[in-house]
């Protein structure tokens, strides 16, 4: 089974970045079909049908997400499409924009339409300089072509469309601050409610989508929001960009249909064809780095022994104690030779980094965990260590203002969770810890 | 007016009242306590967490409980909605681990510390802070910087409430002071140490919850309990020139403007009672200010456990 793609197919096409190519591949025909035979509401009622759910992370219904949107008198409402792709192991937006970035333009275009917005942007972090150039360019052409600007083909409907670069913070990736850092403040989040939903850029009614949750747009209104629906297992319609890193065979980013197996992502031909050097897989992080890690004997298999599959529901079957999310897709997975440790380290450096420091809980404890866990890792921790870090971790999740408190307890809670043996070798054998990995954990009697 | 419970009270509020402000009307201990919320600053709160609460239920429409702590002082109430404070373990845990991210890195130098005796963090420690710490880690430190010539920043004690950059924002024409870096980096500063010049800048001292910013002309001066609060008034063409004056014998060691049991300043003639920078740090002299009588201050409170509190009780008596 290879699978249906519905975004990547034309993308190894020469030319598909230009809108010629583009456009003689199928491309803007959602325009045409939205601007010529669909009203607004018809969107997004297909967009409801269709079951998208948000690619970001968090897996919110886009429909709904989209019949949130407060629509008062007289006040403009603005469509922002979240390119802030910072979540280490998550690169697959970034394939999206460079390969085709026209297809972002088209979903923005008919996305703007269907929330009634005149004036759209695209938020791209700070570090994807280049990918700045590649969408301009191809907003250029758009505009050049008809399809951007005053009277779009002719149907009376007005957009513009800009990029605005952020300056490479991860908080910002969180819509709230995303608007802050858009409105030219400091990216801080926003305390919630109000939802941008109905007070979001420059207060006014604003929807933040992932990227490719509004290229999922495109298929969408070109086949109809049941065709997509036919895509996928249960509530995990559609396609999925997943990118895979780690000691991979075939490491990159894929388009899967939800609802092929783990198994077969990680060991198929047509996938990752398994571990890179034909090590043994250790853990599996499934959907970038904020989600629970998992160790091997629950990666393929759920704690009640049925096939994990690649969606929403099934990665996410367990809960916290067995199991993970399907997140922003970011799969990284861990072959027996890497530490734990040194990367549940890694994680914790990153988002006490890039904790933005408004809320204490977050500002204080992303930075004391680092420290415990750089002590672990440099075989200077003590037992009581692993149970500080799991009490730091109760104490941060849920008591913040954003998800990033969340997205930095969650690792390290899971890592400890799965990997306690790991830790506590770390702190009884000092030295040994310098100088080889622990290897394989044993997988416990009962799941 | 729609009416909620908070810890088994009930209570009638008007729309669009956060959870804070609805237990401030009921008053006493279920009255969470706030280090960054102040009501007179447009933005204040959500950030120190300490106000979490529990929402048993959440309306009478929809009463399923909300499954995260909130922070009551950005909360608005819903009719018929079930608030735990004092009544919930889960509060009482998470404040206080809330309560030990603050003093992680806090210098603990409440003995040299000039907001000691009126520090916001001492009373929420003393409540529900643990008697030894964890943190074995090194305390992240700064060096004290001036902000203008009043006024002395300690980055140190900070607690990164951002009630001195509202008042810089809001009761000062140039935005000159603010959050600088992030995370556990973040820190206030004026832009490269510029000057906070303006006339009300002493404001961010009152408003500061801990002792990070503090008066220069009174630093080190005084124990704040040594000395007896007067309630005073002069004229002046900036503010309304009401104030507290801190008083040893005849001598005015420092002036603050007159705040309220929650440490936010009064209202006078329906303004925030703000007070200038020349009431504030030049008029050291009595004869400058008409002296009404004892500032009352609550009982319990250190400052009321010297000498002179005797005096003040009776006084007190008379006022009511």
């Amino acid at each position: 089974m290879t699978g249906r793609k519905v975004l990547l197919e034309n993308v190894n096409i020469p030319g598909i970045e230009t809108f010629e190519v583009y456009q003689k591949n199928g491309g803007y025909r959602a325009v045409d079909k939205a601007l010529k035979s669909m009203s607004p509401d018809e969107i997004v009622e297909e967009v409801k049908k269709s079951g998208l759910r948000g690619r970001g992370g968090a897996g919110f219904p886009t429909g709904m997400k989209w019949s949130f949107l407060a629509k008062p008198e007289g006040v403009p409402r603005y469509l922002v499409c979240n390119a802030d792709e910072s979540e280490p192991g998550t690169f697959k937006d970034r394939y999206l924009m460079e390969k085709i970035p026209h297809l972002l333009v088209e979903g923005m275009i008919v996305s703007s339409y269907a929330l009634g917005a005149n004036l759209s942007f695209i938020y791209i972090r700070g570090e994807f300089m280049w990918i700045l150039d590649i969408l301009e360019k191809a907003i250029a052409e758009a505009y050049d072509k008809g399809y951007l600007g005053k009277n779009i083909k002719g149907s009376g409907y007005n957009l513009d469309l800009r990029v605005m670069p952020g300056g490479g913070a991860y908080i910002c990736g969180e819509e709230t601050a995303l608007l802050e850092s858009l409105e030219g403040k400091r990216g801080n989040p926003r305390i919630k409610p109000p939802f941008p939903a109905v007070k979001g850029l420059w207060g006014c009614p604003t929807v933040v989508n992932n990227v490719e949750s509004i290229a999922a747009v495109v298929p969408i209104v070109n086949d109809g929001g049941d065709a997509y629906a036919q895509i996928g297992l249960g509530k995990s319609t559609g396609t999925k960009l997943i990118s895979a890193c780690g000691n991979l065979a075939r490491p990159g980013v894929y388009e899967i249909e939800m609802g092929i197996s783990v198994e077969e992502f990680i060991y198929g031909d047509d996938y990752c064809r398994g571990i890179a050097n034909g090590k043994k897989l250790k853990a599996c992080v499934p959907g970038g780095s904020s989600v629970p890690i998992l160790p091997h004997y629950l990666v393929t298999k759920t704690a009640t022994g049925e096939d994990r599959l690649m969606t929403y529901e099934s990665l996410s079957d367990g809960g916290f104690v067995s199991g993970s999310m399907l997140g922003s897709g970011g799969f990284i997975v861990f072959d027996e030779d890497q530490c734990i440790v040194r990367n549940t380290w890694n994680f914790a450096r990153f988002y006490a980094h890039e904790s933005c420091g408004q809320c204490s809980p977050c500002r204080e404890g992303t930075g004391w965990m680092e420290k415990v866990l750089h002590r672990l890792e440099n075989g200077n921790g003590n037992l009581r260590d692993i149970d500080l870090l799991a009490e730091i971790n109760k104490k941060i999740e849920g008591n913040t203002i954003c998800p990033l408190g969340d997205a930095a307890a969650w690792p390290v809670a899971a890592a400890i969770r799965h990997f306690r043996e790991e830790f506590e070798w770390h702190v009884t054998h000092r030295e040994e810890s310098q100088t080889r990995n622990f290897g394989l954990i044993s997988q416990p009697v009962t799941a | 007016m729609i009416k909620v419970t908070i810890d088994n009270i009930e209570v009638e509020v008007p729309q669009g009242t956060t959870i804070l402000n609805a237990a401030r009307q009921i008053g006493g201990d279920v009255v969470p306590p706030a280090m960054c919320y102040y009501s007179k600053l447009e933005g204040s709160g959500g950030k120190c967490r300490t106000c979490l609460v529990e929402v048993a239920a959440g309306s009478t429409a929809d009463p399923r409980p909300m499954p995260k702590l909130v922070a009551s002082c950005s909360t608005p109430v819903m009719d018929g909605m079930v608030v735990k404070n004092k009544t919930s373990e889960r509060v009482f845990e998470n404040r206080g681990g809330v309560t030990e991210f603050l003093l992680i890195n806090h210098p603990l130098d409440c003995p040299v510390c000039d907001q000691a005796g009126e520090c916001h963090l001492q009373d929420l420690a003393y409540e529900h802070g643990s008697s030894k710490s964890r943190y074995e880690e090194e305390k992240r430190t700064f060096d004290p910087i001036d902000i203008g010539d009043k006024i002395k920043l300690h980055m140190n004690r900070c607690i990164l409430c951002y009630r001195c950059v509202q008042v810089a924002n809001q009761l000062t024409e140039n935005r000159v002071h603010g959050v600088l870096n992030r995370g556990e980096h973040a820190e206030i500063s004026t832009y490269i140490e510029n000057a906070v010049d303006n006339d009300f800048s002493g404001n961010m001292i009152d408003v500061c919850p801990v002792g990070a910013l503090t008066d220069k002309t009174f630093r080190f001066k005084s124990r704040v309990w040594f000395l007896k609060p007067m309630e005073a008034e002069c004229s002046c063409d900036k503010c309304a020139g009401k104030t507290v004056l801190w008083m040893f014998g005849d001598e005015i060691y420092r002036v603050t403007a007159r705040k309220d049991r929650y440490g936010e300043v009064e209202d006078m003639d329906g303004k925030p009672g703000w007070i200038c920078n020349d009431c504030r740090f030049e008029k050291k002299d009595p004869s400058k200010w008409n002296i009404i009588g004892p500032r009352v201050i609550d009982r319990h409170s250190v400052i009321s456990q010297g000498k002179y509190a005797t005096n003040i009780r009776n006084n007190a008596k008379k006022l009511d």
